[in-house]
């Protein structure tokens, strides 16, 4: 049984490795408890900012310390990053400043609370802004690496973490790990699973049940969903012929939405979307709600059957 | 070497021809925020703000950010008169490629500090400016002005509250109270009471002036630069179009230009042409 982590922890991590840069300053707005950035708050209080429940207040005192030579850290929810879409979008994309939002919590994957808190369009909202890198990891360890090398980015971004725990993927591969570059978890010929999130250890189980059909899967870790690593996903399409996307987010915009756009004035192969079909979920445990979702593991297996089954 | 009143008033009317030229010649824009802003804007940039025309990104500098970003003529025209940007820089207001975009914008003129035009934001930023200042221990002071239509946004009490929890001494807020709004009178649109006691009730200190009164003005400003204990607001009373008599107190010209003949009446009402 491999190790078990929540994304989110990867986070508050990675806040505390960059911590003596004097330059790395973290905003909260009362969820650092959830978020993971109550940690670098306890080590380093003068360089918290408590925004209270004020997530447009927090987005834009960000872009004034990135303005002023600080690289801030805000997170909330994913749910509540969404209130500040404009604050986003005016004070911080079009501006380009380097301002780095994480979204806890993201997707229906997060469970009880229930619809209201299920991000299921954050990565498709964030992803039409220019300028801004969108992330979302799959494990701590990936989370933390990937959080770690936003400190140089120099952009504007949005990171997506989960509440639940899922399968680690990455002990001791931590060089492997660099934003947008995708990341071959398993190679096989026959379809290639790009997933990102709580929904890549799906496609891996996916991957595993579709082995025992004598059908072989590669599965990509596609954790940066812009700038897309379209070399990558070239590659995949021109080598298997036949794509599967997967993920915990509203099947119009999000990742398989990228990949779709990428494909269609490419390599117009096969490609079969799995994710959250336009609809709201409700409350139930995180294994519960990709079922109910029709995006756990057996619906991938399904998905990358009828993609096999329309190649030409 | 500060102005005196007189030329402070006399630099407020040179800004006020170029404001109604800028609006004339692109044939759209806001005039009306503009004209009741210049006087603050002119004692401000004269003899308060802390800047260096010929290197705007010195990093201790104060900031300036115009958070009712569409009043972007006055802000570019004191710029000009700064020497921030050139007297030609201001032809290509609206323009494309024009440094002198519609609503201010960091990323194309010198000497502005953010990209405003959606209302609501500029105290925000001050206030990541102004925390970014004390990080630093930084003298520099953070000035924002706002609209009184504007603070009908709920974003500004978010941030009004959190720079009292945050007791940023070194953020002040200069609010152009024109009393009109884009659509009509602030009264008809949206009542917002007494507004010097929801600042004071957010823990702020206030002081109100007459905002076309020099030497109010500048006693006002002097209330903002002398006052580092406490996050302070100047509350500006003004007259939106202020120096164009049929702009005066009139809500069409929030965002409208004058055609050929109403220029010919401005020119000579601000004293650049003869009746």
């Amino acid at each position: 049984m491999s190790r078990m982590a929540a994304t989110r922890d990867g986070y508050g991590q990675a806040l505390l490795d960059m911590a003596e840069n004097e330059k790395v300053v973290v905003l909260e707005a009362d969820l650092g408890k959830s978020t993971k950035s109550l940690h670098f708050r306890k080590a380093h209080p003068e360089r918290t900012v408590s925004c209270g429940i004020g997530e447009q207040n927090m987005l834009l005192t960000a872009a004034g310390l990135a303005a002023s030579g600080y690289i801030p850290f805000a997170s909330t929810f994913a749910i509540f990053t969404e209130r500040a879409f404009e604050q986003m979008r005016n004070g911080i994309a079009r501006t380009d400043l380097a301002v780095h939002l994480c979204g806890s919590h993201g997707g229906t994957h997060t469970g009880t609370d229930g619809s209201s808190a299920q991000s299921i369009e954050d990565l498709g909202i964030y992803r039409t802004l220019p300028n801004v890198v969108v992330l979302h990891p799959c494990d701590d360890v990936s989370t933390r690496v990937l959080t770690n090398q936003l400190v140089d980015l120099g952009k504007p971004s949005y990171t997506r973490t989960a509440r639940n725990k899922t399968p680690v993927f990455y002990d001791g591969r931590e060089s492997e790990i660099r934003i947008g570059k995708g990341v071959i978890l398993l190679e096989g010929d026959d379809v290639a699973i790009i997933a990102c999130g709580v929904m890549v250890s799906e496609a891996i189980s996916a991957a595993e049940q579709l082995a025992e059909q004598g059908i072989r899967a590669s599965v990509i870790d596609m954790h940066t969903i812009k700038p897309l690593d379209t070399d990558l996903v070239g590659k995949m399409a021109s080598k298997c012929g036949a794509i599967v996307t997967a993920e915990d987010h509203n099947i119009i915009g999000g990742l398989g939405g990228s990949v779709a756009e990428f494909l269609s004035s490419t390599i117009p192969i096969p490609l079969e979307r799995v994710g959250v079909k336009d609809r709201f979920g409700e409350s139930g445990q995180a294994d519960e709600m990709l079922d109910l979702m029709e995006i756990s593991a057996p619906f991938i297996v399904a998905a990358a059957e009828r993609a096999i089954n329309r190649k030409q | 070497m500060s102005m005196s009143i007189s030329e402070l008033e006399e630099l407020a009317r040179k800004c006020r021809v170029e404001i109604v030229k800028m609006v004339y010649r692109a044939q759209a824009g806001h005039p009306g925020g503009s004209l009741s802003e210049i006087d603050l804007l002119s004692a401000l940039y004269a003899n308060y703000l802390r800047a260096k025309p010929d290197q705007p990104d010195w990093e201790d500098r104060d900031r300036f950010i115009l958070s009712k970003g569409h009043a972007s003529p006055g802000m570019y025209a004191i710029l000009a008169e700064m020497n921030f940007i050139t007297k030609q820089d201001l032809e290509s207001y609206r323009v494309l490629g024009g440094v002198c975009q519609g609503h201010v914008d960091m990323k194309w003129c010198p000497g502005v500090d953010f990209s405003a035009g959606s209302l609501g934001m500029g105290l925000s930023f001050g206030m990541g400016c102004a925390i970014a200042g004390r990080l630093s221990s930084s003298v520099r002071n953070v000035f924002v002005m706002l609209g009184d239509g504007e603070i009908q946004e709920g974003s500004v009490w978010e941030a009004a509250m959190a720079a009292k929890h945050h007791e940023l001494g070194n953020l002040k807020v200069i609010l152009d109270c024109n009393r009109i709004q884009n659509d009509d009178f602030c009264e008809n649109q949206m009542r917002m009471f007494d507004i010097p006691a929801k600042w004071q009730s957010f823990g702020w200190d206030v002081k109100e002036i007459d905002g076309h009164n020099m030497e109010e003005v500048v006693e006002g400003l002097d209330f903002l630069v002398s006052n580092n204990d406490n996050p302070a607001i100047l509350i500006a009373h003004t007259v939106k179009g202020k120096g164009v008599s049929y702009m005066e107190d009139n809500p069409a010209f929030h965002g409208a230009a004058p055609n050929k003949e109403q220029f010919k009446v401005a020119m000579v009402e601000l004293g650049e042409a003869e009746a």
